[in-house]
């Protein structure tokens, strides 16, 4: 690049890097489809900012969401930002798959380089912008209500990790208006991603996303980590927690020790392209190899980062709607821990291939096998759990029966493949995308969307219509066999994954019925929404603000709902390991307390916003080469960690005055309410107070 | 006050309990942070030791490093954390705020002066062509060490930072745990100094 004011401005930027242009110079439908891509996202950007306008919602919007710490409000916008990056990253499997079942001896309509883009923001998104965020949501949630706290250990901390989460997905969305991304799959393997062979910005984009997305997590873990340890009400000692609890804490922990490894993976990778540095290069004495060790040394346990926190979901759902006791508590939580600490000793199983010596792909081998001991200890308990319950299939319960029977198919095919023999023969086909999908949608998508359903009417004060929960819950089901059994077969025959098109006129069948079931898929996310937009137009026959709609176990269950800021007008008192349950049965858990104290919350902060913001253009910069801006941005962060250090009016109180009103106001409300049994809580009956049984 | 153990050092004085649960999940939430980064570092160790023979007929570790500067940027590096847990006991006992910022300006003062000193390391390393685009040890290097000196860097400017906040709002318990969790910070970046002058300097001038 020579010298001049453009590329001191610009950096790299040319007009060929927007798709529109592409489109208008070579029309073809590839082209066509990027170029609708980026329209989307811009109409899109632009018609919610006229949207939020026209109601008059920006003030509302950052002063009561973006600006908030409240760990509710930010677990919400979470699980908001997850169901955004979910509808594009699963439009995208559909059009990877319409392009395979049109490929069959053929071109399709979408061209290489375009597809290879496609398998590698599906994977990008749906790992870290779809169930990292949906995950973290759920944790930021419930964890401090189950715990009785008033909120997380560190609420900036929280807004800030939630922000940077949504720059990187911010990011994501970018890479589809200007320039192009990564081509090297969701792991980003070099030297295919270095500097020789991809010398555009796409593999910058896809550093740059990761990284902040890693870092976010990190930050998450340390601040569930510390909640979890330090913020339980009195008498909530570490064995009466809830498993999900449990689970959270384990992935919290995961992601203090494996995020790091993908963060130092990614940074070596950029001091490649960015210093010409020799980590991962085909020369000099760069060792790729380096790269696989660090990246599955993340890899792997961000499976489990993924599934512990579904496992917790199950374990909670199972007891309550088998109105069961969680049956053997102790070996689940065993079991949690055994995973958490298995998941770092595996890593090597995703890359058999490699050329290191037998011996060492058979360690790890009969290592990757032992994580399905502690596994089915965890089936077998929730077996036991429904065994003589009364069993209720709403649709959280369906969720979690799904799983149970999908997830140990899923765990079958994941034993083969911890057969280095086995590996050798179907490594790199669809037999490996259908196990890790196999594995990765009931055992987090279905564990999220059972969290979804269960703790909707805690967070927003109204029960999900039931009805489309179950066209959706039938959907997914029904989508996920249709879409990913075939893929069993196809690579078991030798069809290679990410690829483009295919010359074997036998597989046209299967790709067929997995192209089918990828429809059934966008229609089960699309009954999602039409369920989401009818539940909010019914509100009102729905309600549950009395709060324990299922009959609940744990103490998010105690209070209104929605809960209040401050979640407890009185921090509880833990006696069990079920305390709600318990004490509905012992006596009367709603006896309002004898004097109410001021509480401190901590006062709105515009820090977490502001970081992410720049963090994203920060990132957006470098991507561009556009040093004046990276340097502005870095010294940006700097200026706003330090002026907020500065601050010292951060907490905000509400008086007891104010906390006795809104308390007793529920306590009315749930006097008023008239108990309904469990065979009509799916009815507009369900106030929010269950009937308890003698 | 509750007899559970507090923070080690920790002295917020008649304070109310929750200052003190709140200023022990503030620390225990940093000890975290700091084993997340170690995880980094303790990566950073391992690419460097499998990268090492990696030279490529470029300069070798034997031809790079010079025991005497490192070894007096060892000991810079370990009085200033001498300096530090003196400003740590004057926090403590309350003495009055010169003695405080008097030990927090020395502190300050020999890491600049170890940052000086590297700096200069790394000068004489790129006169010898030693640059990190010349081989996959030396990008190990460099990833390596000057990350350390990047967080000497941090613990700098928060120097500054905390010696303003001592002037603007006085010990309140928010500065003094932060005092603390600074504390925490540069005694780990001696740990790490300490790993990088065996594992580094030490290993390389032995072979
Ligand atoms: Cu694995």
């Amino acid at each position: 690049m020579t010298q001049g004011l453009w590329p001191a401005l610009l950096g790299r930027f040319d007009w060929q890097a927007l798709p529109f242009v592409r489109a208008w110079e070579t029309p073809t439908v590839s082209e066509i489809i990027g170029a609708g891509a980026a329209s989307i996202v811009i109409v899109g950007a632009i018609g919610l900012m006229a949207l939020l306008t026209y109601l008059h919602a920006w003030r509302y919007l950052w002063k009561e969401w973006l600006t908030s710490l409240d760990h509710k409000r930010i677990g919400i916008m979470y699980v908001v930002l997850a169901f955004v990056m979910l509808s594009r990253a699963l439009v995208e499997a559909v059009l990877m798959r319409m392009q395979q079942a049109s490929a069959i001896d053929a071109p399709g309509f979408v061209e290489p380089d375009h597809f290879a883009q496609l398998f590698s923001t599906h994977g990008s998104i749906m790992i870290f912008f779809m169930a990292m965020p949906f995950l973290t949501g759920v944790i930021n949630y419930v964890t401090p209500l189950q715990i009785g706290a008033r909120d997380v250990a560190f609420p900036l901390l929280n807004s800030i990790s939630l922000w940077l989460t949504g720059g990187a997905a911010g990011l994501m969305m970018v890479s589809l208006v200007i320039g192009r991304f990564s081509t090297g799959g969701w792991s980003g393997y070099p030297p295919y991603t270095e500097l020789a062979f991809s010398p555009d910005v796409g593999p910058d984009y896809w550093i740059w996303a990761v990284t902040l997305g890693s870092v976010a997590s990190t930050l998450t873990g340390l601040n569930f980590a510390t909640t979890i340890y330090k913020m339980r009400c009195p008498g909530m000692t570490l064995m009466r927690m809830p498993l999900f609890v449990w689970t959270a804490l384990c992935t919290s922990i995961l992601m203090i020790f494996a995020m790091p490894p993908l963060t130092v993976a990614t940074a070596l990778l950029a001091l490649d392209r960015y210093l010409g540095a020799h980590f991962f290069t085909n020369d000099l004495g760069g060792n790729m190899m380096m790269y696989a060790n660090l990246f599955w040394l993340f890899g792997h346990p961000e499976v489990y980062i993924l599934i512990l926190p579904a496992f917790g979901v199950y374990s909670e759902v199972v007891s309550t709607f088998s109105s069961k006791e969680l049956y053997g508590y102790t070996s689940l939580v065993l079991a949690t821990m055994a995973i958490a600490v298995l998941s770092f000793t595996v890593w090597v199983h995703h890359f058999f291939t490699m050329g290191q010596n037998a011996n060492l792909n058979a360690v790890f081998g009969i290592a990757t096998m032992t994580i399905g001991v502690p596994t089915g200890v965890k089936i077998y308990d929730w077996i036991w759990t429904m065994f003589r319950g009364e069993v209720r299939f709403t649709v959280p319960m369906l969720y979690s029966l799904a799983f149970m029977m999908t997830f140990v198919l899923g765990g079958f095919t994941g034993i083969l493949l911890a057969f280095p023999p086995l590996d050798y023969l179907v490594h790199n086909t669809l037999f490996l995308v259908a196990h890790f999908h196999n594995m990765l949608i009931p055992g987090t998508l279905y564990g999220m969307l059972a969290a979804y359903h269960y703790w909707f009417p805690k967070a927003f004060g109204f029960r999900l219509n039931e009805r489309w929960g179950r066209i959706s819950f039938g959907c997914w089901v029904v989508g996920f066999y249709t879409a990913f059994m075939p893929l069993y077969v196809l690579g078991a025959s030798g069809a290679a994954r990410r690829t483009q098109a295919f010359y074997e006129p036998a597989f046209r069948p299967w790709l067929y019925v997995a192209g089918v079931g990828a429809l059934i898929l966008l229609g089960a996310l699309a009954s999602l929404f039409v369920q989401l937009w009818i539940s909010i137009r019914d509100r009102d026959a729905n309600r549950v603000f009395a709060g324990d709609p299922w009959d609940g176990r744990g103490l998010e269950w105690s209070v209104s709902a929605p809960p209040p800021e401050f979640n407890y007008a009185v921090l509880p008192q833990v006696a069990a390991r079920d305390p709600f349950f318990d004490g509905k049965r012992a006596g009367d858990p709603y006896a309002a307390p004898a004097t109410y104290e001021d509480i401190e919350v901590p006062r709105n902060s515009m820090t977490g916003p502001v970081i992410g913001i720049v963090g994203a253009a920060l990132a957006f910069a470098l991507v561009w080469h556009i040093w004046w801006l990276a340097i502005l941005c870095a010294l940006g962060i700097v200026a706003a960690v330090i002026a907020r250090s500065f601050a010292r009016d951060v907490h905000r109180t509400v008086t007891a005055a104010e906390v006795a009103r809104i308390d007793r106001h529920w306590r009315a409300a749930v006097a008023e309410a008239k108990p309904i049994p469990r065979h009509i809580e799916t009815t507009s009956a369900n106030r929010g107070l269950a009937e308890v049984p003698a | 006050m509750s007899d559970a153990v507090k923070h080690a050092g920790l002295n917020l004085g008649a304070t109310d309990e929750e200052t003190h649960e709140q200023a022990e999940s503030e620390l225990f939430g940093f000890w975290v942070f700091l084993m997340s980064d170690a995880v980094i570092f303790a990566l950073l160790f391992a690419t460097y030791g499998v990268m090492l023979p990696a030279t490529v007929g470029g300069p070798t570790p034997a031809s790079e490093y010079k025991i005497a500067p490192a070894f007096v940027e060892t000991l810079i590096l370990l009085t200033s954390s001498f300096t530090y847990g003196m400003a740590s006991i004057a926090m403590k006992h309350g003495e009055p705020r010169r003695v405080l910022l008097g030990w927090m300006g020395a502190t300050l003062g020999l890491g600049v002066v170890f940052l000086g000193l590297e700096l200069h390391d790394f000068a004489t390393m790129f006169g010898d062509g030693a640059w990190p685009s010349r081989s996959g040890y030396l990008s190990s290097f460099f990833a390596l060490v000057p990350l350390h000196g990047l967080h000497v860097l941090v613990g700098c400017v928060w120097l500054v930072v905390m010696a303003a906040q001592v002037l603007t709002f006085g010990l309140d318990a928010r500065v003094k745990i932060n005092l603390l969790r600074l504390g925490l910070f540069w005694h780990f970046l001696d740990i790490v100094w300490i790993a990088i002058f065996s594992v580094v300097y030490l290993q390389g001038l032995i072979r």
